[in-house]
């Protein structure tokens, strides 16, 4: 296809029918993603800055009325503060999606001889490329702040990947929410949603200090365990300890969680897309 | 001569709306075909029709031969698309938007960057070329979304009210790229509401309204069609513009005119000189000052009116607040 594109140039190859592949069209449509971001400077500066806010006033303001068994808080947040990280960064996916839809982006795009999956895919690969990096940079200001892994390396590796994991399925509810709202204002309202699943989780404080109430959905929603699956991997031997269960009990369950998300919103996200 | 876009009795249906209720048109390779009707007539339906991005209710819908419900990605490879917003990434240079959708055509990577610095050269962003898009002035951006369209090298290229909400050099810089891609050989449809736009640019004006086709023909054609001439008064006061109106109904059947603004009234006449003699007389004798009379054809604006029953004002406005 290239070397026919270089000797016949760009009208012969529109016309005899060549088309951009679901890879390399995927890869197009997230590296503009990427140029987007890593361009748009208020958005990485102020993304990072009120994280990092974030971050310091759980570890030094409410960290010091917070108190758990045999471990620091810094230890017991990190995980926690990493692994929901991706519902907030959701926001920001929502409301491009729906930005680029209400921007006439995406409809450039469906007129566009590329496979219609394409589109989606760019925007999960892209987001959750960008969701990693903040990741690796939120560990990073978590070890100048205390924060050190009690497992192995390798545990620890584990344990972003799975973060990454949980980024990459989450990347597919916010896309379909993006699709659903239609503008960005409205992702942005819709992107409230996330705050129940943030703070009513084992992310910032045990389950067990909540009432009754709260504490049923607390334990059983799908963020907990994602952050005790994190957080086994990164407190070693003091982990079955604190969480009561070993570190697998807690990833196969978090995994079981992404696959059924990915199974829910995946499918609707390309739904929605696809009815225009 | 072949056809580009051949539409037959389309339908498409937005919960009781019929946004498009039985709308045939025909648009010939080797020319600009316009589409022109006020808001919400179907326009901008119609367009993302024949760009397969909704699928009809109802009728038929082939371009180029391919059928757009049956295979639409036959119909993707031949149309380029501009829209009323201006779809190109800010974040990237015009260059880099450029390439991107070239890349999509399924360019590789040199092709897409020989494409790309051809569509700079054609609508006069060289210069500009590797500012980024958000730098880029409302008509700048326009015209690069124009070459976003172009890149592919499209037997058709759609464009959905191209110049709405840009100044007036704009909008002629536009109109002069769009006149030099029909030389170059590329079919047109575009839609809008300006009717010395499709004036200008079309060599066949589809007219729509409420979802089906009015009228078409060649511009000539249909000012022909409504038939007859236009006689027209500038008055030297506002306050005698009903006066002359009333003097005016008399000369035909049809009603009088008035353009306030302007200090304008006109009437369609079957005639010509006779009533234009016969309105002079008139005015004469009933001692309105007047700036000038005339006599000449009718304009796209009472083409509307005379077709559709309704004028197009007021539909301008909407636009540039939705722009």
């Amino acid at each position: 296809m290239t070397s026919t594109a270089s000797t016949l140039g760009p009208a012969a190859v529109a016309r005899t029918g060549a088309h951009a592949g679901l890879v390399s069209s995927t890869l197009t449509v997230a590296r503009r993603a990427l140029l987007r971001y890593l361009r748009t400077p208020q958005l990485i500066v102020l993304a990072t800055i009120q994280m990092s806010l974030f971050f310091l006033i759980y570890r030094y303001m409410f960290g010091g009325a917070i108190h758990i068994a045999q471990i620091s808080y810094v230890d017991f947040l990190v995980p926690g503060f990493i692994a929901t990280g991706v519902l907030f960064s959701g926001i920001g996916t929502a409301a491009a999606m729906a930005e680029d839809l209400q921007q006439g982006f995406i409809d450039r795009l469906r007129s566009l001889p590329i496979p219609r999956s394409s589109v989606l895919a760019a925007r999960a690969l892209a987001d959750t490329a960008i969701f990693a990096w903040s990741t690796v940079f939120t560990a990073a200001i978590a070890y100048a702040v205390g924060f050190r892994l009690h497992g192995s390396a390798l545990d620890g590796l584990a344990a972003l990947g799975l973060v990454i994991l949980f980024g990459f399925a989450f990347e597919w509810a916010f896309i379909a929410m993006g699709l659903f709202a239609g503008n960005a204002q409205a992702a942005q309202g819709l992107g409230m949603i996330v705050f129940p699943f943030a703070f009513v989780s084992s992310a910032y404080v045990p389950v067990s200090s909540m009432p009754g109430w709260l504490q049923v959905f607390a334990a059983h929603q799908p963020l907990t365990y994602m952050v005790n699956a994190v957080r086994a991997l990164t407190l070693g031997p003091h982990a079955e300890a604190l969480l009561g269960h070993p570190a697998s009990y807690f990833v196969v369950r978090a995994l079981v969680w992404t696959a059924a998300i990915l199974a829910v919103f995946l499918p609707l996200a390309v739904a929605k897309y696809r009815r225009g | 001569m072949g056809t580009t876009i051949e539409a037959q009795g389309l339908i498409k249906l937005y919960g009781k709306t019929r946004a498009l209720d039985g709308l045939d048109l025909v648009a010939h390779s080797g020319q600009v075909t316009a589409v022109l009707g006020p808001n919400g007539a179907g326009k901008t339906t119609f367009v993302r029709a024949v760009a397969t991005l909704l699928a009809p209710d109802g009728g038929t819908l082939r371009v180029a031969g391919y059928d757009v419900r049956q295979d639409p990605r036959s119909v993707r490879r031949l149309i380029g698309l501009a829209g009323q917003f201006a779809a190109v990434e800010p974040a990237m240079t015009g260059r880099e938007n450029l390439e991107m959708v070239a890349r999509l055509f399924g360019q590789g990577r040199r092709a897409a960057k020989r494409s790309a610095a051809a569509v700079l050269e054609q609508l006069g962003l060289v210069q500009d070329g590797d500012r980024l898009a958000r730098t880029y002035s409302g008509g700048m951006r326009r015209r690069l979304d124009l070459g976003a369209s172009l890149v592919g090298s499209p037997r058709l290229l759609l464009l959905d009210e191209p110049t709405t909400g840009l100044d007036p050099r704009s909008r002629n810089e536009l109109w002069e790229a769009i006149r030099g891609l029909v030389e170059g050989g590329t079919d047109v449809l575009l839609t809008t509401q300006y009717l010395d736009e499709a004036d200008h640019l079309a060599t066949q004006i589809v007219i729509i309204d409420h979802g089906h086709t009015v009228a078409s023909g060649t511009p000539t054609e249909l000012k022909r069609r409504i038939g007859g001439n236009v006689v027209e008064l500038h008055v030297r006061h506002e306050e005698q513009l009903s006066v002359v109106a009333q003097l005016l109904d008399r000369l035909d059947q049809s009603d009088a005119q008035i353009d306030a603004p302007t200090r304008r009234v006109s009437v369609r006449v079957e005639g010509g000189s006779d009533q234009l003699m016969t309105a002079l007389r008139s005015v004469d004798a009933s001692q309105v000052e007047i700036e000038d009379i005339a006599l000449r054809q009718p304009n796209l604006d009472e083409v509307f009116l005379a077709l559709t029953g309704q004028p197009t004002a007021g539909e301008d406005q909407d636009a540039a607040e939705a722009a």
